[in-house]
């Protein structure tokens, strides 16, 4: 049954592929981000259950 | 009453109830994240975001079911897809309700307990992303030599191996915030029990990418040792997780010290016991049943060809279980009468003056960065994370709901009949997957034990599928034509009568209670609504049919002066299990 809601989108196996497009730039973009973290943002974000 | 899928047997009433109730939770948690005071969102509080939103895709998307009455409904899926979304669920159920929660759990109460951050943010960021991106695609390690397609399966372990960098990496970033206060480990239980609970968390997350592989699972599934990996978690990482947080929690709660700290310590060594005793005597246990189930004699025939001898071998690790199960249990009521008198010394603190300084200047950041818009925004947050579990699941699933030949069809396979469908459900009600299986691996192992493997074609009219993930009792795929009718009345009255030293409870009820011959029709109808090709108008002429083979069953039961009325239930299952596997003919060698 949910075969054929599927298959009534069109070019619906390509999304998969583009999900799977957008989200690894995503996870490359967050580790970037992470490396040139700067130190005292960090530490001040890993105190936030201390203070 | 079930829907007879693991983790998600709730029927379809409950369903839209934990729906309801997961909505509420759900305003509530974000609407504490929007209108709190610090800008950033802490880690911890990711985690519970994902938790929520992944919770609430996964079982809305299992439990998509037809009601036929107030108590009973057929998922929409049959057979391999139901299989599989089935164990896209199941496997994170245990992700996003045990892993995530308790991840975000960790990230707090670790810093608070020991006094000082987490080790490292920079790996928390990674580990959040990695984790659930990852995790939503490792499912199918549950079926693996299964009839599911090879690539789902190859998918399922990549992805699950892939998941050991995340998982160990998490921790590594727990024991490490331990860094420099080992000696207060000795002294704090609190630190004892989080300790314990992480290198619980490794030591599972460190075996699962292990069951992953083929030629492991090929032994371990089906067996107790997934029963004991799943308790090396449970009990270890959420179970002394819970304990470490309740005994820092409760003291601040009451403003005051912890009752005992000797009886926390002993919690902590009993219950420490406990899981030692239950992880290993189940290690054991499968292991020992699934070499036995595995073992030739030199002429090439089974050495166990009986499985119940399989079964008495394990008797005595199933008492040591119980007893490390007993030590868990001690513990823990240890530790509730030392909560409730540390509560009794102290006063509860109801209402918390704030101590937090009003919400953030709203002057706009020097320099914003994505992931710090992101970290600061909880709903488009939820979005990506939203997003970033889709994607597994979509890559996952949408092949296998289009390609024709994902599920190549059996022209001899034909819809049960209505006393077998009826029979079915008494299948699926008494819970008989939970013991046994139904799904025979290519193993020679197993063709030779139980007869031709199970092939993906000859599933596709059940709804919900029965295959089951453990063998407490034998696999019943090709079980029918097996037995005569005979038998299997009287080892559902009394299994000791022909199989001597079985441990399966007996079924009396079910040569009391009438099956059901009320909603036949209406069942017959969902059916064909999901595709089950019943000729048309077949609903008016089910009950008849249903009838006569009954009363051809309790003729067959009669002759062997067996007290059979073909009203009863047993009779509905007789005719099931009789036809099980038995679409496909398998040439005599």
């Amino acid at each position: 049954m949910l075969s054929q809601y599927l298959e009534a989108i069109e070019g619906v196996a390509t999304y998969p592929i583009i999900s799977l497009l957008v989200f690894v730039p995503f996870f490359v973009g967050v580790v970037i981000y992470v490396l040139r973290m700067k130190k005292e943002d960090e530490d001040r974000m890993s105190k936030l259950p201390l203070n | 009453m079930t829907t007879g899928k693991e983790y998600a047997e709730l029927e379809w009433p409950i369903d839209i109830a934990i729906t309801l109730i997961w909505v509420v939770l759900a305003i509530n948690v974000f609407g504490t994240v929007i209108r709190r005071r610090e800008r950033h969102i802490y880690v911890a509080i990711w985690f519970y975001i994902a938790t929520l939103v992944t919770v609430a895709v996964l079982h809305i998307v299992n439990s998509i079911e037809l009601p036929v009455s107030l108590l009973k409904s057929y998922p929409v899926y049959a057979g391999v897809q139901d299989a599989l979304v089935q164990w896209w669920y199941g496997h994170n159920a245990v992700a996003f309700f045990l892993t995530t929660p308790y991840l975000g759990l960790m990230y707090y109460f670790l810093p608070k307990a020991a006094n000082r951050p987490v080790y490292s943010y920079r790996l928390s960021i990674i580990h959040f992303w990695s984790l659930i991106f990852l995790y939503i695609w490792a499912g199918p390690h549950h079926l693996l030599y299964t009839a599911l397609p090879d690539w789902a399966q190859s998918l399922g372990t990549v992805f699950s191996i892939m998941l050991l960098a995340p998982s160990w990496g998490g921790a590594i970033n727990g024991l490490l915030t331990l860094r420099g206060a080992w000696d207060r480990v000795r002294e704090d239980a609190v630190l004892k029990f989080m300790a314990v609970a992480i290198t619980a968390y490794g030591m599972a997350t460190f075996e699962g990418p292990l069951l992953s592989l083929k030629n492991v699972n090929a032994i371990s599934h089906y067996t107790d040792w997934t029963i004991s990996h799943v308790h090396v978690g449970a009990l270890g990482w959420n179970g002394f997780l819970t304990f470490g947080i309740l005994y820092w929690l409760v003291p601040r709660m009451w403003g005051t010290t912890l009752y005992s700290k000797k009886m926390a310590n002993l919690h902590f060594w009993v219950g420490t016991l406990g899981i030692v005793v239950y992880a290993s005597s189940m290690y054991w246990a499968g292991i020992t049943q699934s070499l036995m189930w595995k073992q030739f004699t030199a002429f090439g025939v089974l050495q166990y060809p009986n499985f119940l001898e399989t079964v008495t071998q394990i008797i005595p690790f199933y008492i040591i279980r119980a007893l490390g199960g007993s030590l868990y249990l001690i513990g823990a009521l240890v530790m509730i009468y030392n909560l409730v008198r540390t509560a009794r010394q102290g006063k509860l603190a109801a209402e918390e003056e704030v101590q937090v300084p009003a919400r953030w200047d709203e002057a706009p950041h020097v320099r914003e960065n994505r992931h710090r818009w992101l970290e600061k925004r909880p709903i488009q947050f939820a979005l990506v994370a939203t997003g970033a579990i889709l994607i597994g699941g979509m890559v996952e699933l949408i092949p296998t709901f289009l390609v024709a030949t994902n599920i190549p069809t059996i022209a001899s396979v034909k819809p049960y009949t209505p006393l077998e469908l009826e029979g079915r459900d008494i299948y699926v009600r008494e819970g008989c997957y939970t013991c046994h299986s139904q799904m025979i691996r290519p193993f020679r192992s197993e063709t030779e034990r139980y007869g031709e493997y199970s092939k993906a074609g000859e599933f596709v009219y059940d709804h919900p599928f029965q295959w089951g993930s453990k063998r407490t009792g034998p696999d019943l795929h090709r079980v029918g034509g097996k037995f005569p009718n005979f038998w299997h009345f009287m080892h559902m009255d009394d299994p000791r009568s022909v199989s001597p030293g079985s441990i399966m409870p007996a079924y009396p009820w079910l040569f009391t209670q009438d099956f059901d011959t009320a909603i036949i029709a209406r069942k017959i109808r969902a059916m064909q609504t999901l595709g089950v090709p019943y000729p048309k108008e077949y609903d008016r002429q089910a009950l008849t049919d249903m009838k006569a083979q009954a009363e051809g069953i309790a003729a067959d039961l009669q002759k062997q002066n067996a007290p059979a009325d073909p009203s009863k239930e047993i009779i509905a299952l007789i005719a099931y299990l009789q036809r099980l596997g038995t679409d496909i003919a398998v040439p005599q060698q």
